[in-house]
């Protein structure tokens, strides 16, 4: 069946509220509206409005709330209305979502998902399309998903419900409405999988949410070039499976790791970094990183130039030391110039 | 320096017509102008109120005992971080009719949400007193279950919690039980956006909280002139559609009818009930602090006359409710129970650098466990060192 991410999406919801009366969904504008994407549409008039509910404008009011009701023994599932604006409610995700498991010596769990719309390439104005995922990695005790397909979207938000631990879902928003064959009724790999999506020789593409459709399209073209790139899609930022990626580069012995977010420490440098450690005697070239710029997420008119294409995944092929020859651009300026 | 607690304006016949209370008609949504107050300091009392009936006499004689108890934890703790035995220790000495008022206001079934500054609450609620310390000995983050003891972990960063008594409250709520969730906040902390948030939550979820403001003074050094501009701080409650009231902090008689009468509105479904305490902090902010630098002696020695123990001793003597001998027997026990604290205390701790790993989640990422490996081989190299 044809279906959407934004579909399989409320798919899921639904499935997990019919399946766990325990689950309640609540966020900004979620109920009667379905949220501003869309996601929980339908949800409140299926499930009534004590499980599917609008809340009070203010995000660390509702993640500590769900950190209460998962106190309680329920299990939550907010909706950040957008990446920029889950800002105010990093307190209560660092403090007390990421920590309170650890803190009390597994006595309480928090196991709630926080659903985050994030990434760009929609034309949003400012605010609405910052790549935030580094900020929750980067925080231990969270786990941090994030699908690129739509059999995904599905399978990975019903495990983030079902999982005892808490789950930040970042779900790219220019995914949304992208339309693909899907079977929601099943469950595709569990938490701390990447998936090989297309297999290759040559080189490994590394990708995660909004930047998956781009790796593909980048081997697709690059078939052209006579280079066969295999592409893995990471889907569990946390829990991370180095086995996947491992395997796939001492295979191919080149790697690309492809983000959209700004690079500067951020997700993709932690992948390149363990690629290296890892397989560093089955590589011949440096691993190279394309994301974004440093900077902060521009105005529509110029997201282009910002967000990694197809084309700037080419040049890092390119640049992957196919004739043996150092890279010239790490080169000292002298030896460089002769 | 003014010594007594902020005197409020009384309400001028115009300002009494309040606002009426949605969630329950009888009573109006600002609280009066006044602490309520059943005992002057001094201990003798004040003509009685219909409004807040005065606790049945055994229970006044638990809560002078407890009141004597918890202030003994609260030197002996104290002392220990002079003989190392804790990190850091944040005194709530002049605050025991808060502190132990509160914990004879909920029912076991309740949750409490506390924060750093409550360790005589908690060994009040009948906490093991070791558990309690752990997060300022420093062997883990929090001692007890708080699941089992329905005692939130002490809350650090400020205000945080009154969003999840919120939570708690609510769930509590629509899985058909009749919790109460009292939430502990200073009055530094409601300058924070998570009390206004919590409070809100709490208001339009109509979730039986009652938010109780131990108004002692000073965060750290800043006075509450710096927190707030409003009357008082129980005047945050009616913006939020939420009755409150002031109660003096150091007449324990009050401070329990109040919060027993908070709790009953709660637990009635009329949805959050805030509190604010006029207290004091007899200590510095924690032992690493230097209250000389921001408060002088004097006000220190006013507020000692209002102690809360003796008023409370005063009062039941003078009603015959305590004599000599109880009164002996409630500082023997109090000592006893500092000796048993001392001595546990005394025992160096264990700790497992390998429970590091244990939860960070439920289960352990691949990178946790290469980690513990890691760990494991790094003790097992320093053991064998030790060995040579
Ligand atoms: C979010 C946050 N900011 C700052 C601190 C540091 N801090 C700890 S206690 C404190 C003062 C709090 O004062 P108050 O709320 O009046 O409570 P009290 O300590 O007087 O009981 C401060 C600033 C903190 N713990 N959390
Ligand atoms: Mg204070």
């Amino acid at each position: 069946m044809a279906t959407t991410m934004a579909k399989a999406l409320n798919a899921a919801l639904a499935d997990a509220m019919a399946a766990d009366e325990r689950v309640l969904v609540f966020g900004e504008d979620v109920g009667q509206l379905g949220g501003v994407f869309r996601i929980t549409d339908g949800l409140q008039a299926r499930f009534g409005d004590k499980r599917c509910f609008d809340t009070p404008l203010a995000e660390a009011g509702i993640v500590g709330f769900a950190v209460g009701l998962a106190m309680s023994g329920l299990r939550p599932v907010v909706e950040m209305q957008f990446d920029a604006f889950a800002y105010p409610a990093f307190e209560q995700i660092a403090s007390h979502v990421a920590k309170l498991r650890n803190r009390t010596r597994g006595a309480l769990s928090v196991p709630i998902v926080i659903r985050v719309p994030y990434a760009g390439g929609i034309g949003g104005v400012e605010h609405h399309c910052d790549s935030s995922e580094a900020y929750y990695a980067h925080t231990p005790g969270l786990k941090v998903v994030t699908p690129a397909t739509v059999d995904d979207a599905y399978s990975l938000l019903r495990e983030a419900i079902d999982d005892p631990d808490p789950v930040v879902f970042m779900e790219p928003k220019k995914l949304y409405f992208a339309s693909a064959e899907a079977d929601l009724s099943t469950r595709t790999e569990p938490f701390g999988r990447a998936v090989v999506r297309r297999p290759g020789r040559d080189a490994t593409l590394i990708a995660y949410g909004p930047s998956v459709p781009v790796a593909l399209e980048a081997a697709e073209a690059a078939r052209e070039e006579g280079w066969d790139l295999e592409v893995v899609d990471v889907r569990t930022i946390v829990p991370f499976d180095d086995e996947t990626v491992t395997a796939s580069v001492r295979r191919t012995g080149r790697c690309v790791v492809i983000q959209e977010a700004q690079g500067f420490a951020g997700v993709g440098a932690e992948i390149a970094a363990r690629v290296q450690e890892r397989c560093f005697h089955a590589l011949h070239a440096p691993v190279l990183r394309v994301s974004g710029l440093d900077i902060p997420y521009p105005a529509p008119m110029l997201e282009h130039t910002h967000l990694p294409g197809v084309d700037r995944v080419l040049d890092a092929v390119a640049r992957l030391q196919w004739d043996d020859q150092p890279d010239a651009r790490w080169l000292p300026a002298t030896e460089a110039a002769a | 320096m003014t010594t007594t607690p902020r005197a409020v304006r009384r309400a001028s016949p115009r300002a009494r017509r309040r606002p009426a209370n949605p969630a329950d008609p009888a009573r109006p949504l600002l609280p009066d102008a006044e602490p309520v107050s059943l005992l002057d300091p001094t201990g003798t009392p004040l003509p009685a109120r219909t409004d807040y009936p005065e606790p049945a006499v055994d229970l006044l004689r638990e809560l002078y005992r407890r009141m004597v108890v918890g202030r003994r934890f609260d030197t002996q703790a104290t002392a220990l971080t002079k003989q190392g035995r804790l990190a850091v220790y944040p005194s709530s000495r002049g605050q025991e009719a808060c502190q132990v008022g509160a914990m004879l206001a909920v029912r076991d079934t309740d949750w409490v949400f506390p924060t750093y500054r409550e360790s005589m609450a908690l060994v009040s609620r009948g906490l093991d007193p070791i558990e309690v310390l752990t997060l300022l000995r420093g062997d883990w983050h929090c001692g007890y279950d708080p699941a089992a003891r329905r005692t939130a972990p002490q809350c650090t960063p400020l205000a945080t919690q009154c969003v999840h008594a919120a939570g708690l409250a609510y769930g509590e709520a629509h899985q058909g039980r009749d919790t109460v969730a009292l939430a502990f906040i200073g009055d530094g902390a409601t300058s924070e956006g998570d009390f206004h948030e919590g409070i809100n939550f709490a208001a339009v979820f109509k979730a039986p909280v009652v938010y109780f403001v131990q108004n002692n003074r000073y965060a750290i050094s800043v006075p509450l002139s710096r927190q707030t501009a409003a009357p008082s701080l129980a005047y945050k409650g009616v913006g939020y559609g939420v009755p409150s009231e002031q109660v003096d902090g150091n007449d324990p008689v009050a401070v329990l009818a109040v919060l027993t009468r908070a709790v009953e509105h709660a637990r009635a479904g009329n949805g959050p009930f805030l509190v604010e305490a006029h207290t004091y902090r007899m200590e510095p902010h924690t032992n690493a602090d230097d209250a000389t630098r921001y408060r002088d002696g004097a006000e220190v020695d006013a507020w000692r006359d209002r102690d809360p123990i003796v008023r409370l001793e005063k009062y039941l003597r003078d009603r015959g409710e305590l004599d000599d001998e109880a009164v002996a027997a409630v500082a023997a026990e109090a000592e006893a129970y500092a000796a048993d604290v001392r001595e546990r205390m005394n025992a160096q701790p264990t700790v497992d650098p390998l429970s590091l790993f244990d939860h960070v989640y439920a289960q352990p990422t691949p990178q946790l466990i290469e980690q513990r490996e890691q760990i494991c081989a790094e003790l097992a190299a320093a053991e064998q060192e030790g060995d040579a």
